[in-house]
């Protein structure tokens, strides 16, 4: 008989696991190693990381939960306050033991916690290795600053068989305290490749249909998204979303499961358009099924941003098209642009060096209640009496999120805002009330000394032109997994310039 | 009470109020019949005002209702179906194999603010009359951080109230960090569920749960999902994601803007989780206009803001707030306003009431009728003998009052119905010559006799073009607002416009409109080919064919299909002139119509800036001191301190010098005591004076009407400009 493949633990339930892990094998032996066997005591903290849906979290549940070993699986998001992380642990480790015995304090500290821990263990002590599994670990940094260094030696603090396990989308080097800690060992859970991603998601084939269809609908739709997306999570939603439709030629009897030419051909335009729109849940799962099923005469669904209309009372379109003529340009060219004998700008080094590149590149400025309302009552053509409504109307604009308030609430005497609405927006709104937004603003502004500002712009802009030019790409490349970004698709959008504003400046 | 306190040592001594002491607050009616000398009078008032206020009330909710009826059915329809949805989840393939959203209805609200409140209330009852009893609604100053807007869900749900940190109450509560996590909600569900659909229906809930499916949706509502900040949306998001296979969750996205915003708060990720529907309100544009039109442009009830309070009330609509719900408590104002100061409005109630009740006026009230500047121009109009009748007897006048109130309803129930059809053949005119909306005609209508404007004439100019088939559809709908008119009148223009219409119709059976047109244009043709002779044309030459074409024109024989035009356009013209008479032409409109727009505004529309200058520059105005009721320009010492520097700064350039305004405050005051000053005192000011002084400059600086600056030690800098 050969040597067990894990000692400690049956040949057939390792085959097993390794049977229900796919394309994650070394790591699952490395962990095997690492764990050695149930009763041996292990390294004290592991940190897992690697991107979204890269298996981190069900390579390790189904290990343990295959193997049988003792385990609390927690939630970082979920712990609002270091309690429920605590009584999470304690529940599932003691069980009812914990309940019955002395709770934990109504604000537990560390140390609470690791005194109950020992007082429990002395009742049950640890036959096999506990692990405790921290999912979105990076979490744990926002919480009490002693909660990580004291997670990462915890088998050293309470005395026992146990191992933390810490799973995170971020690397290590971003947890590091700069009081030092104890370091756990590193392992990373690479992205899964096309040809590993197609293996994973051929596995779940429609009952229905033959595996090779599947797996060749699945080809197709690596081909379309894999450029897009890596995230398997997402890809197995998109599957099951458009396969019906990938059937339909084949429940009709148009083609046969062999033409997979004419399936392809039926496909594809359908997931091209899946990526624009229900990828990105412009259009949500369910109007998208709605909308196939219902094909033919149902109109082009409209995406989520193509909703940008906002109405507004007449007044606060001008608060906010003031607000945003503060924002974007120097408080030193409003003489320019609102006295009657401003005269010429004549001087070229009348603006600081900072100042001469694009305001709309470097984002709003800040600027107090004065200067917004010194603007917009020379912006608005009629005499309006300064009333408390005009005064509701700029909080409620602030409520609204179309400006946000920089200083700090308690300021009452001096508040200062900033705008934070997009040019195209504000275009929209200018346009309604017959105001020409682009002529009262500094960037556009042909200046005298013409030439050297138009090469500065040129190269400022150039870059963004290139994003431009391939807007929707680059859209996509946003969302795609290589890049781990927290920040939403849309607010990447709003950076880009608008087409038309850009060809103006290349004129 | 000097008894009570004299005592040797020095003390505190506390007074309780004595009850019987304790002023009664004054409630509405106290108001009405103080405000009056006649307190019955005032009784009456007050009873109709409040009356009539219940009954547009019931109005503006029934419309309410009835706008977003569709929007909020489908909104429960969505409900329900994301419920079955959740039941029938596990066998499926595909919904095994698709990643779990939470279903989130995305409500697009409008930027009113103020008018959401009531939305959601509806809303919500009708969730839990209908479709789940787990309906929660939050709000984004309650939920600063996740912790809190868990535990508030959780409280809403589960009716048990989780205590604060620091407060300690029952010991055998769980702590409350434990207490607030959605994995309790889920045991919590469970238990809940298990219950409903197991026995014992002699519980609580009994009657209403058994409507409920068996796993009622949990239904979050975010009220104003702008306010949230997104860290606390992303943070909740996920965890509830966890937990999409025990709890059939639901979230209501109350968005103000629009539902880009969704996108720009949440991170793909997020957004990934949701699967979000969207669901538009009417807008509030719309919303008014129902509202004014069955608030204002109706006969049923007799109260009438007039075109400059309507203007008021719509002004501040289109230009501040958007808010119907502020909309209807100006006109609740007005009417007040009206009940209030207007002591004939009594009489501003039903045609039958109404009458009886001028039967029922005491001397005062005809006194005051007589007074009405309406009725006086009313009076004018008739024979001597009937004016001598109408000022000396008391009894003509309740006669006279009587028929001139029939009148003014008969007047109102004409109005409307002819306001309407106007409205609807202007309205397709390019342009807009009478304006888009029908409130703006009406404001016109109120405001002046409208068939003497511009905008009429240009109107009219523009029917008699109209082509047959435009002609025809609006006659129709002309006819069908009509039909609601029950007074002779308006049978009688309803049965002429018909007509009107028919003869038009049969146009086609007797004259063949080909002929007809070749007809017109071989005439025209004629007039062209004589000028066509001439190829070389100058001004001169030019503007004489011009005078050529017109005379051709004039001479052209009309087609019977323009006399037909021409007819029904006069008609529509005499019914506009006999029936939309401004209101002030109705003797007694004051019974009616509300025109304290003044006052209105006043209290609408604050202005906290005017009153202040308003305070300093006039004194009077405020204090009501005779002393200080000085003539214009002249600077009374008797006014606050505050008044004097302010009207001092007043004549200030940019820059102040504290020393010279010292001066010239001193002056001011000294120069009110009468007291010469001591020559030896001369430049050495009074402490008290100087300690004045300074007060009131802090207090002009508080004001915001100067700040020290840096450019000079002593001076100040001046901010406001102008109002010297």
């Amino acid at each position: 008989m050969s040597a067990p493949l894990h000692p400690g633990y049956a040949d057939d339930r390792v085959r097993l696991l390794i049977e229900k892990l796919p394309c994650r094998e070394t790591q699952l032996n490395t962990l095997l190693a690492l764990m050695g066997e149930p009763e041996q005591y292990c390294y004290p903290s592991i940190f897992i990381y690697g991107h979204r849906a890269t298996g981190k979290s069900y390579v390790i549940q189904t290990l343990l939960r295959e193997l049988e070993l003792p385990h609390a699986v927690v939630s970082c998001v979920e712990c609002v306050s270091a309690g429920i992380l605590f009584e999470q642990v304690l529940r599932s480790f003691f069980g009812s033991a914990y309940s019955s015995s002395n709770a934990l304090p109504r604000k537990p500290s560390l140390s609470d916690f690791i005194r109950l821990y020992r007082q429990l263990c002395v009742q049950f002590p640890a036959t096999q290795t506990r692990y405790i599994i921290l999912d979105k670990a990076e979490l744990l940094r926002d919480m009490d600053a002693n909660l990580l260094p004291g997670f990462l030696r915890l088998q050293e603090l309470v005395e026992d068989n146990v191992t933390v396990i810490l799973l995170s989308e971020i690397v290590w080097d971003k947890f590091r305290p700069n009081t030092g800690c104890f370091e756990p060992l590193l392992l990373h859970f690479p992205n899964y490749s096309k040809a590993e991603l197609q293996q994973i998601l051929a596995r779940d084939t429609h009952p229905a249909y033959s595996p090779e269809l599947y797996s060749s609908y699945i080809n197709i739709l690596l081909g379309v998204f894999y450029s897009v997306c890596r995230d398997l999570r997402e890809l197995r939603h998109l599957a099951a979303l458009n396969f019906p439709k990938f059937c339909e030629p084949l429940e009709t009897g148009e083609a046969k499961e062999k033409d997979a030419h004419k399936l392809w051909r039926n496909i594809e335009p359908q997931l091209k358009k899946a990526m624009q729109t229900v990828y990105l849940r412009e259009v949500s799962s369910v109007q998208w099924e709605e909308q196939q099923s219902a094909e033919g005469e149902v109109a082009e669904l409209r995406g989520l941003s193509s909703h940008d209309h906002v109405e507004l009372p007449y007044y606060s379109k001008y608060l906010l098209i003031a607000a945003y003529l503060a924002s974007y340009n120097p408080a030193r060219t409003d003489r320019r642009f609102f006295l009657k004998h401003h005269g010429k700008i004549k001087k070229t080094n009348f603006l600081k060096k900072h100042e001469k590149t694009s305001n709309h590149l470097l984002g709003p400025k800040p600027f107090p209640l004065d200067r917004l309302l010194a603007i917009f009552y020379s912006v608005v053509d009629s005499r309006v009496a300064p009333t408390a409504s005009v005064f509701a109307q700029i909080s409620s604009l602030v409520t609204l999120q179309l400006l946000s308030q920089v200083s700090h609430d308690d300021q009452l005497d001096a508040p200062k805002y900033k705008c934070a609405v997009s040019l195209d927006f504000i275009r929209a709104i200018a346009r309604t009330v017959g105001f020409d937004v682009v002529r009262h603003l500094y960037d556009f502004l042909l200046r005298p000394d013409r030439h050297a500002d138009r090469a500065c712009r040129r190269v400022t802009t150039c870059p963004l032109l290139l994003i431009l030019s391939r807007r929707t790409l680059s859209f996509q490349m946003y969302a795609g997994p290589p890049l781990a970004c927290d920040s939403p698709i849309p607010a990447a959008s709003r950076f880009l310039r608008p087409p038309d504003v850009s060809e103006k400046m290349q004129k | 009470m000097a008894a009570i306190t004299a005592s040797i040592s020095k003390g505190c001594f506390v007074f309780k109020p004595s009850i019987k002491k304790k002023k009664r607050t004054l409630d509405a009616e106290d108001y009405f019949i103080n405000g009056s000398d006649d307190c019955e009078n005032g009784k009456q008032r007050f009873l109709l005002c409040q009356e009539l206020w219940e009954d547009m009330k019931s109005e503006t909710e029934s419309v309410q209702d009835d706008l977003n009826k569709k929007v909020l059915d489908s909104l429960l329809e969505f409900a329900r179906k994301s419920t079955s949805s959740f039941m029938s989840r596990e066998e499926d393939w595909a919904s095994h194999m698709r990643a779990s959203e939470i279903p989130v209805a995305a409500l697009v609200l409008g930027v009113n603010l103020t008018d959401h409140n009531m939305t959601f209330q509806s809303l919500s009852d009708r969730l839990q009359n209908s479709v789940t009893p787990f309906v929660v609604s939050v709000q984004a100053k309650e939920c600063a951080a996740v912790k809190y807007l868990l535990q508030k869900v959780l409280q809403r749900l589960t009716g048990v109230s989780v205590d604060k940190d620091e407060e300690e109450t029952s010991t055998d509560l769980p702590p409350n960090s434990a207490h607030c996590s959605l994995r309790s909600l889920c045991d919590w569900y469970k238990t809940v569920c298990k219950n409903s659909s197991g026995s014992s229906p002699g519980e609580k809930r009994s009657s209403s749960e058994m409507e409920f499916s068996a796993n009622p949706p949990i239904i979050v509502i975010f009220r104003d999902l702008e306010a949230f900040s997104p860290r606390v949306l992303h943070a909740f998001i996920l965890i509830c994601s966890q937990y999409t296979q025990q709890l059939p969750l639901l979230f209501i996205f109350g968005i103000a803007t629009s539902l880009s915003t969704v996108q720009r708060m949440l991170a793909h990720s997020v957004t990934s989780l949701l699967c979000i529907k969207l669901f538009q309100f009417s807008s509030c544009t719309k919303h008014l206009a129902t509202v004014i039109d069955k608030l204002v442009l109706t006969p049923k009830f007799p109260f009438k803001p007039s075109g400059k309070v309507l203007q008021v009330l719509v002004g501040l609509f289109l230009y501040h707030d958007f808010s119907v719900h502020n909309f209807i408590k100006g006109l609740q104002l007005s009417l007040l306003e009206h009940f209030h100061d207007q002591p004939l409005s009594v009489l501003c109630c039903k045609k039958q009431e109404a009458v009886v009740r001028a039967q029922q006026l005491n001397h005062q009230e005809v006194e005051n009728i007589r007074q009405l500047p309406s009725f006086m121009r009313f009076v004018e109009q008739q024979e001597p003998q009937e004016q001598v009748e109408l000022l000396t007897s008391d009894e003509h006048v309740k006669e006279v009052c009587q028929k001139l109130l029939k009148g003014l309803h008969r007047y109102h129930k004409n109005f409307f119905p002819i306001l309407r059809c106007l409205h609807v053949l202007t309205s397709s005119l390019p342009k807009y010559p009478l304006g888009k909306q029908i409130r703006e005609l009406h404001v016109t209508c109120l405001e002046k006799d409208v068939w003497e404007t511009e905008d009429y004439e240009s109107a009219m100019q523009l029917l008699k073009i109209l082509a047959k088939d435009e002609l025809l559809t609006v006659l129709q709908n002309c006819v069908e607002t009509l039909k609601s008119g029950k007074t002779k009148e308006l049978r009688d223009a309803l049965k002429h416009l018909q007509d009107l219409k028919d003869r038009l119709q049969q146009l086609d059976a007797f004259t063949d409109p080909s002929a007809l047109g070749g007809h017109v244009e071989g005439r025209e043709n004629e007039c062209f080919s004589e000028n066509g002779l001439q190829k070389k044309t100058d001004l001169f030459q030019l503007q004489k064919t011009l005078l050529q074409m017109k005379e051709c024109r004039k001479t052209k024989k009309r087609s019977p299909f323009e006399l037909l035009r021409n007819e029904t356009i006069e008609y529509i013209d005499s019914l506009v002139k006999m029936h939309l008479t401004r209101p002030e032409s109705q003797p007694l409109y004051e019974v009616c119509y509300c025109t304290s727009s003044g006052t209105l505004r006043h209290h609408l529309n604050a202005t906290p800036r005017t009153s202040i200058q308003t305070a300093l520059a006039h004194p009077y105005y405020y204090l009501q001191n005779e002393a200080l009721r000085s003539e214009t320009g002249a600077i009374s010492s008797a006014a606050p301190d505050i008044c004097i520097v302010y009207k001092l700064h007043l004549e200030c350039g940019r820059l102040i010098n504290l020393y010279d305004w010292l001066e010239a405050y001193c002056m001011v005051v000294t120069a009110a005591d009468g007291e010469d000053s001591d020559p030896s005192e001369k430049g050495k000011f009074d402490e008290i004076r100087r300690a004045c002084f300074i007060r009131a400059v802090s207090e002009l600086e508080f004001l915001g009407f100067i700040k020290s600056t840096k450019q000079k030690t002593d001076h100040v800098a001046r901010l406001t400009w102008g109002g010297c």
